[in-house]
C-alpha cells in the first residue's frame, strides 16, 4: 500500500493584492486565500498514484485556522487525511523554522505509518522562495528531487522511484530510493474533477489539529520568530518610475507614431537596423 | 585580525560557468568594499572568494580569478561531474564549516535554488531568495555591518529587506541579470586552492539515468538584447505569431506575461516576471501587457521599454520609456514593415 504525504500552503491570491495608496501598506482584508497552485498539482499527483497503487494520501499544512479550507480542497481532490499544524507559537516562522516544524511532524507520522513519497509544490506564490520542500528533505535525510515534471516509475517492492525533473538546460531523469521527497511543477499532474463521494466527504471534513505541544512537543526555541534566523528589517513599496512619453495613434496617425517610436529606439542606441 | 570572507558559488555545468557567477563576483566585490571603513578600525581583511565544484574544472577556477575572485576553492572529483543535490550540498557545507564565510551568494537558477536551500538548512542559517538589492549596512544592535538582502514579496507588491542577525553565513540567492557582470580582467591575481571531502557510497543517493534535450523549448531570454513580449491583450495563442515576427525582425526573442502562460498560449520558459524570469535587455517591447506589478519586477531594469496598449491607463505606461496607445494588431505590423524598409534602405546604401 502506497502512503503519500503532501505538504501544502494556503496563500493570498497574489494576483489580487492591492496596496493602500495612502499608507503604502498591503490591504489584506478581502484578499482571497487559495491553495497554493503548485501544491494543488502535487496533491493531484499523489492522488493519481494512490489510485494506481492503492493506498492513501495524507495532507499536512502549517498555518492559521483558516487553512482548513485548503485542506478540505485536497480532501475533495481525493486525499484521505488532513493535519493542520496550528498554534500562535508557530507564527512568524521563516523557511528554516517552517521546515523544522514540517519535518518533525512528518517524522511523527512516519513512525506510526511509514511514508513512501513526500510531495511539495515547487514554491509558494506568496514567498516564491522554493526553500521549504528541499529543507524538509535535508532534515529528514530523504533523497530530494526538485522541479519534478513527471513520475515515470514508482516501485514499492524495489523501493525506487524514477522522476523527470526540469532544469534550465534540459530535463533530467533521476532514479532514487524510497522514501524520497519531490517538489512539483504544474506538469506533474492535471487537477482532477472531484468524485461525488469525495466532494461530499470534504464538505464536513474536519482535519486533525496539531499544536506546539501535542501530539509532538516542539522545542519552543526552534519555532516561529525565535526559531527563524532571518528577520524582516523593513518593508517598502516599489519605487515609482518617472513616466515616459506616451504617443497616441489616434492623434498622430499610425505610421507617424510608429516612426517616432522607432526613431527614439534608435536614438537611444538600444537597437540598430544593421 | 580576521578574514571577512564574501563567498560566491561558481555554478558550472558541462564545463561552462553560468554568467550569474560573474555577476555575483561583482556584487561580492562591492559588498567587501562597503565594509572598508570597519576594516580600518579592526585591521580585519575582506576577501572575495569563489567556490567551485565539478570534475576537471581547473580552467574554470582560473577564469573566476579573472572576474575578480581573490581565491577560488575547488572540489574536483568525478562525483561532482553532474549536479546532484546531496554531493553538492555536502561539499559546500564542509567548506563553509572550514572557512566560516560571512556572506555566501548563490545564483537563483534551478541548480542554485536547489542547492542553496539544502546548504542553509544543513547549516541552520538564514537564506533570502531572489534578492534584487544587496548591501552591507549598519543595523542597531550589531557591532558590524550586516547583509541587507532586499527582495520583492507578495508577487512584487512590496519590497522587503531581510537580515540574518546572529548566524553565519548570511546567505542570499540572486537571479541572473539582476546585476551586471564583474569586468573581466586580463591580468588575474589570486590563487586556486584544491580541497577534498570524503567520498563514500552514502554521498550519492540518486542516479541520473538520462538527459533529455528539449530543442528550442529552453529559450534563454535572460541574456537576450531584445525581447518582444506579449500579454493578455493578444487575445489568443495565435497572437504570438505576430510577436515572433516582430522579434525576428529585431533579432530578438519572445517573452510573455504570466496570464498567457497560465492560459497555455506559450510555454513557461518565455515568462517574464516574479514567477518567471528576470530580464534586462537593451530593448523590451511589451505588447498587450497591462503591467501588473508581478510582470514589472521582472523587466523594469531594461534599458529601453516600449509599451503598446489600447488602454491609456494601463500601468505599463508608468514604467515605459515610450508608450504607444493603440491597437497592437495595427501597430506591430506597421512596425515590422518600417523595420524591413529601414533594413532594405541600408542594404541599398551598402551596394
Amino acid at each position: 500500500m502506497f502512503h503519500a504525504l503532501v505538504g501544502i500552503k494556503q496563500v493570498p491570491d497574489t494576483t489580487n493584492i492591492r496596496i493602500d495608496p495612502e499608507t503604502g501598506n498591503l490591504i489584506r482584508q478581502g484578499v482571497p486565500t487559495i491553495l497554493n497552485p503548485y501544491d494543488a498539482h502535487a496533491v493531484a499527483a499523489a492522488v493519481e498514484w494512490k489510485h494506481k497503487l492503492g493506498g492513501k494520501v495524507t495532507i499536512i499544512s502549517m498555518g492559521p485556522p483558516g487553512t482548513v479550507s485548503s485542506i478540505r480542497e485536497c480532501i475533495e481532490m481525493g486525499a484521505d487525511r488532513g493535519i493542520l499544524i496550528s498554534a500562535r507559537q508557530f507564527s512568524g516562522a521563516d523557511t528554516l523554522a517552517t521546515s523544522f516544524v514540517l519535518s518533525e511532524t512528518i517524522r511523527a507520522i512516519h513512525m506510526q505509518d511509514p511514508i513512501d513519497l513526500i510531495f511539495f509544490g515547487k514554491q509558494a506564490i506568496d514567498g516564491d522562495t522554493a526553500q521549504v520542500g528541499p529543507g524538509v528533505g535535508v532534515r529528514l535525510g530523504f533523497p530530494t528531487i526538485t522541479y519534478a515534471v513527471k513520475i515515470r516509475e514508482l516501485d514499492l517492492e524495489q523501493r525506487s522511484v524514477v522522476v523527470e525533473r526540469k532544469t534550465e538546460r534540459c530535463n533530467e531523469v533521476i532514479r532514487t530510493s524510497l522514501p524520497a521527497l519531490i517538489t512539483c511543477e504544474k506538469d506533474i499532474a492535471e487537477i482532477p474533477f472531484a468524485s461525488l463521494p469525495d466532494l461530499i466527504y470534504s464538505l464536513t471534513y474536519e482535519p486533525e489539529v496539531w499544536t506546539a505541544e501535542e501530539p509532538v512537543k516542539f522545542p519552543i526555541e526552534q519555532l516561529g520568530i525565535k526559531g527563524s534566523p532571518t528577520t524582516v528589517y523593513k518593508v517598502t513599496t516599489p519605487e515609482k518610475h518617472a513616466r515616459g512619453e506616451v504617443l497616441q495613434v489616434r492623434e498622430a496617425g499610425l505610421e507617424a507614431t510608429v516612426q517616432a517610436a522607432l526613431a527614439k529606439i534608435m536614438d537611444a542606441g538600444v537597437w540598430e537596423a544593421a | 585580525m580576521t578574514m571577512r570572507r564574501f563567498w560566491v558559488f561558481i555554478e558550472q555545468e558541462e564545463g561552462k560557468v553560468h554568467p550569474v557567477a560573474w555577476e555575483l563576483l561583482g556584487v561580492a566585490r562591492r559588498l567587501a568594499s562597503e565594509v572598508k571603513d570597519e576594516l580600518e578600525k579592526t585591521r580585519d581583511i575582506a576577501v572575495v572568494e569563489g567556490v567551485l565544484l565539478g570534475h576537471n574544472v581547473a580552467g574554470l577556477a582560473e577564469e573566476a580569478l579573472h572576474y575578480g575572485a581573490d581565491r577560488v576553492y575547488v572540489l574536483d572529483h568525478p562525483v561532482f561531474q553532474h549536479y546532484l543535490n546531496k554531493p553538492y550540498y555536502t561539499g559546500l557545507v564542509s567548506l563553509v564549516q572550514k572557512y566560516q564565510p560571512e556572506v555566501f551568494l548563490i545564483g537563483a537558477t534551478t541548480l542554485g535554488r536547489d542547492l542553496a536551500g539544502a546548504v542553509a538548512t544543513r547549516l541552520g542559517t538564514g537564506l533570502t531568495a531572489d534578492c534584487t538589492q544587496l548591501a552591507m549596512g549598519e543595523v542597531k544592535g550589531s557591532d558590524h555591518k550586516l547583509l541587507m538582502a532586499t527582495r520583492p514579496a507578495f508577487g512584487g507588491n512590496v519590497i522587503a529587506t531581510i537580515l540574518c542577525r546572529s548566524r553565519l553565513p548570511q546567505m542570499a540567492t540572486v537571479r541572473p541579470r539582476v546585476f551586471n557582470s564583474a569586468p573581466y580582467q586580463p591580468e588575474a591575481a589570486g590563487e586556486v586552492v584544491c580541497e577534498t571531502i570524503p567520498v563514500d557510497a552514502e554521498l550519492v543517493n540518486a542516479q541520473i539515468l538520462e538527459f533529455i534535450q528539449n530543442g528550442d523549448s529552453r529559450v534563454k531570454i535572460e541574456y537576450a538584447d531584445v525581447i518582444v513580449s506579449g500579454g493578455r491583450g493578444l487575445g489568443g495563442p495565435a497572437g504570438f505569431d505576430l510577436i515572433k515576427e516582430l522579434a525576428d525582425a529585431l533579432g530578438g526573442v519572445v517573452g510573455s506575461s504570466r496570464p498567457c502562460v497560465d492560459a497555455g498560449w506559450i510555454s513557461y520558459d518565455h515568462q517574464v516576471g516574479q514567477t518567471g524570469k528576470t530580464v534586462r535587455p537593451k530593448l523590451y517591447i511589451a505588447a498587450g501587457i497591462s503591467g501588473a506589478i508581478q510582470h514589472k519586477v521582472g523587466m523594469q531594469n531594461s534599458d529601453f521599454i516600449l509599451a503598446i496598449n489600447r488602454d491609456p491607463h494601463a500601468p505599463i505606461f508608468d514604467i515605459a520609456t515610450v508608450g504607444i496607445v493603440g491597437d497592437l494588431y495595427e501597430v506591430i505590423p506597421a512596425m515590422i514593415a518600417q523595420i524591413h524598409a529601414q533594413k532594405e534602405a541600408l542594404h541599398v546604401e551598402e551596394r
